[in-house]
């Protein structure tokens, strides 16, 4: 009934930079790369006319980049770990995949701290780490704006701070921020629904959100919104805002199908609310409908293999997002470069793609799934 | 119930001078309709408003049916907790308890017991809570509010200890049967009976039993109630235990309804119950209160969230109207009173 921030249930997909400036980053670092290879096209070309024929020399400055981090062992790092308490199917697949990533490379070791969802604690956490004098630090703050002086100690401290999904502040804070697109997410859900619908007349579609109070909740509603607008037949005709709890999910669906006697498709914001919700649509006895979710968990993965209820598809927000940051920090830590990119350092931000899952590409992603 | 040398089971202690004369109680059947007046008011134009704005979607029995399943968790909930205000306490722990409860009749080995040993290890943890937030405000040195505080702290902890974070989902058939409308007796869902059992059982306790006269005479004033012969400490102890109990339903309940456990469930019952019994007119210094205004309480607040949903209001606009009807239940209360 009474509706309060909870940090705790804050599963966390705290945002990121406005999708507007991280598109922008993208084209930005495009154009850079066409430039570097431009700048050694013609360089190889002014080469070749002045018939010095030494091709190596050639082939290292097309190439243009600097030691890439593989998996053979280099140079040994010791990453520190911070993230919010494990308390949601989500935050715990981060923890997960960031351990499982760092025991994959014999050169690191991780220092994982004790996950706290309280700003002054995961401070302590993080000086503490700060004070061991760890080679890297991947933090996911409990809260970005709250944990940015931190970020800005370790980095004065010459500590490299890559910044896992909730954003800091500023961007001194930081050295690599690597993260979700709520936005993203929106937008892909929305496309999704639209496309199934587009010859539909007068498609109803209802939205059942996360905690209202987050920003990255709004960030998603507003990309569904805008990818909505593309369709003309498509009406959105309720939304309500659960908790990210199982609980809160069951609720608000139960409102949500009796105000809405019949609609054609359901975005659920998060997978794990959606075991609540999934629960209200079987307790109603509704099958109308088509309904897409969040996040990507491995239950809802398995109902989208299985294909035998309303479950049809989900937007991830990948956890594995963790593993890539310690991937990284240790090619921050052994100063190389990242496979794939031009660039001798690793890229500034880094914003992960919010790919849907649907029956045809369900067997891709069923290991990234989370429980 | 209890026997307290020298007093006959079904009379009241003789009164000590301090307390409040029984009229004042409002234990007794005739006064509720009088006592609950305005807040039967606002439900009915809560109804009013809600047969205005959706016509066809409010005024139905599927949406009776449905405010009742939402108000049958909370509503169980704030039984417990009514008494433990009644009798001079606060109870903080309760929504930490059904998190707890619920997470651990749904642990893979407890699912193995089937409905039976889940529904006995709910009551179970939600006893134990309650026995130890009583032993510690009665025999021990804390005060209620600490106490229980303690106990939502690490109630909640153990909670996620045990879950790991995850959300267990329930694979039992006969418990998940029971919140599907298979189940139902003649259109009601057995959390609706469930909680009718509860608020009809929790009325009589209340307002007819030595127990409940002792509830109100401690909460009302403790010291003249030891003197006039009430066991003052054992009484504290079974309210804890009564809401402690009232969790673990509730929490069997809340595993019926979604089909899992959560750590994170019961969030903020706490204060959902207490807002219930207050604005039910139960005062929260002790003394005083119904079984009744808190069920309508319960309902009041359910309503509201029925009315805004249908009508698609968000959050902010429904936290909003909740705290202002809180505030204007209390001061139409203080308001008549004083008159």
């Amino acid at each position: 009934m009474t509706e309060m921030p909870d940090s705790r249930n804050a599963p966390s997909h705290d945002t990121a930079a406005p999708s507007g400036s991280a598109a922008d980053a993208r084209t930005s670092r495009t154009s850079r790369r066409r430039m570097l290879f431009g700048t050694a096209a013609a360089g190889a070309a002014l080469l070749g006319a002045g018939c010095t024929s030494n091709k190596s020399n050639d082939a290292a400055e097309a190439q243009g980049q600097a030691d890439i981090a593989d998996d053979k062992p280099g140079k040994k790092v010791t990453i520190g770990f911070a993230g919010p308490q494990a308390d949601h199917g989500w935050l715990n697949a981060i923890n997960e995949q960031a351990k499982a990533r760092a025991k994959k490379y014999e050169d690191v070791t991780l220092e994982a701290t004790e996950g706290s969802n309280d700003n002054a604690q995961q401070i302590g956490q993080i000086e503490t780490l700060i004070n061991k004098k760890v080679d890297v630090l991947v933090v996911l703050p409990s809260d970005g704006k709250a944990l940015t002086q931190v970020g800005l100690k370790a980095m004065r401290a010459g500590i490299p701070v890559v910044n896992l999904d909730r954003v800091f502040d500023s961007q001194q804070a930081y050295r690599c921020w690597i993260g979700g697109d709520n936005y993203g997410m929106g937008l892909n859900a929305g496309r999704y629904i639209g496309e199934q619908l587009k010859d539909k007349k007068n498609a109803k579609v209802v939205e059942l959100a996360g905690i209202d109070n987050l920003e990255l909740t709004r960030e998603r509603t507003k990309g569904f919104d805008d990818a909505l607008k593309n369709y003309p037949n498509i009406k959105k005709v309720a939304r309500q805002a659960a908790e990210f709890t199982v609980e809160s999910g069951q609720s608000k669906m139960a409102q949500l199908l009796r105000a809405e006697p019949k609609f054609d498709a359901l975005w659920n914001h998060d997978d794990d609310q959606g075991v609540g919700a999934e629960r209200a649509i079987e307790q109603a006895g509704r099958d109308e409908f088509l309904m897409v979710g969040g996040a990507g968990s491995r239950r809802v993965m398995d109902a989208i293999k299985r294909d035998d209820g309303v479950i049809k598809a989900t937007v991830l927000y990948p956890p594995t997002m963790a593993a890539s940051a310690i991937d990284l920090a240790r090619a921050l830590g052994q100063g190389k470069g990242i496979g794939g990119l031009s660039e001798f350092e690793i890229p500034a931000s880094l914003t992960l793609y919010s790919a849907v899952v649907t029956k045809e590409n369900v067997d891709e992603y069923l290991p990234t799934g989370f429980k | 119930m209890l026997s307290s040398p020298g007093s006959d089971a079904v009379k009241e202690p003789a009164p000590p001078p301090t307390q409040r004369s029984p009229a004042r109680r409002g234990i007794s059947a005739p006064r509720i309709g009088v006592r609950h007046l305005s807040l039967l008011g606002v439900l009915v134009a809560l109804v009013a408003v809600g047969a205005i704005t959706r016509p066809e979607q409010f005024l139905t029995g599927d949406n009776l049916q449905l405010i009742l399943t939402q108000s049958s968790v909370i509503g169980v909930v704030t039984v417990g907790v009514t008494f433990v205000i009644i009798g001079g306490g606060i109870d903080l722990s309760v929504g930490a308890i059904v998190a707890l409860a619920s997470v651990w009749a749904t642990t893979v080995a407890t699912q193995e017991y089937g409905l039976g040993g889940m529904l006995l290890c709910a009551l179970c943890v939600g006893l134990g809570c309650g026995l130890v937030n009583g032993v510690l405000i009665a025999y021990g040195p804390m005060v209620p509010f600490i106490a229980t505080l303690a106990m939502l702290a690490s109630a909640r902890g153990l909670a996620l200890l045990i879950s790991d974070g995850k959300t267990q989902v329930v694979t039992v058939d006969s418990v998940l049967g029971l919140g599907v409308s298979d189940s139902y007796v003649l259109g009601v869902p057995p959390l609706v009976l469930v909680f009718a059992t509860v608020a009809v059982l929790g009325w009589l306790v209340l307002g007819r039993t030595t127990f409940g006269r002792r509830t109100v005479a401690v909460g009302g004033n403790a010291e003249a109630s030891r003197l006039a012969g009430i066991a003052v400490r054992r009484q504290r102890l079974l309210l804890y235990l009564l809401s402690g109990l009232c969790c673990g339903i509730a929490a069997f309940m809340l595993i019926v309804l979604t089909g899992s456990g959560q750590n994170t469930n019961g969030n903020l019952y706490e204060l959902d119950a207490i807002a219930a019994a207050i604005i039910g007119g139960t005062l929260l210094s002790g003394g005083r209160g119904t079984i009744t205004g808190s069920v309508l309480g319960v309902l009041v607040f359910t309503t509201i969230t029925n009315l805004f949903a249908l009508n698609n209001l968000q959050s902010d606009v429904q936290q909003i109207a909740k705290g202002a009807i809180i505030v204007a239940a209390v001061l139409v209360q203080k308001g008549r009173k004083t008159q």
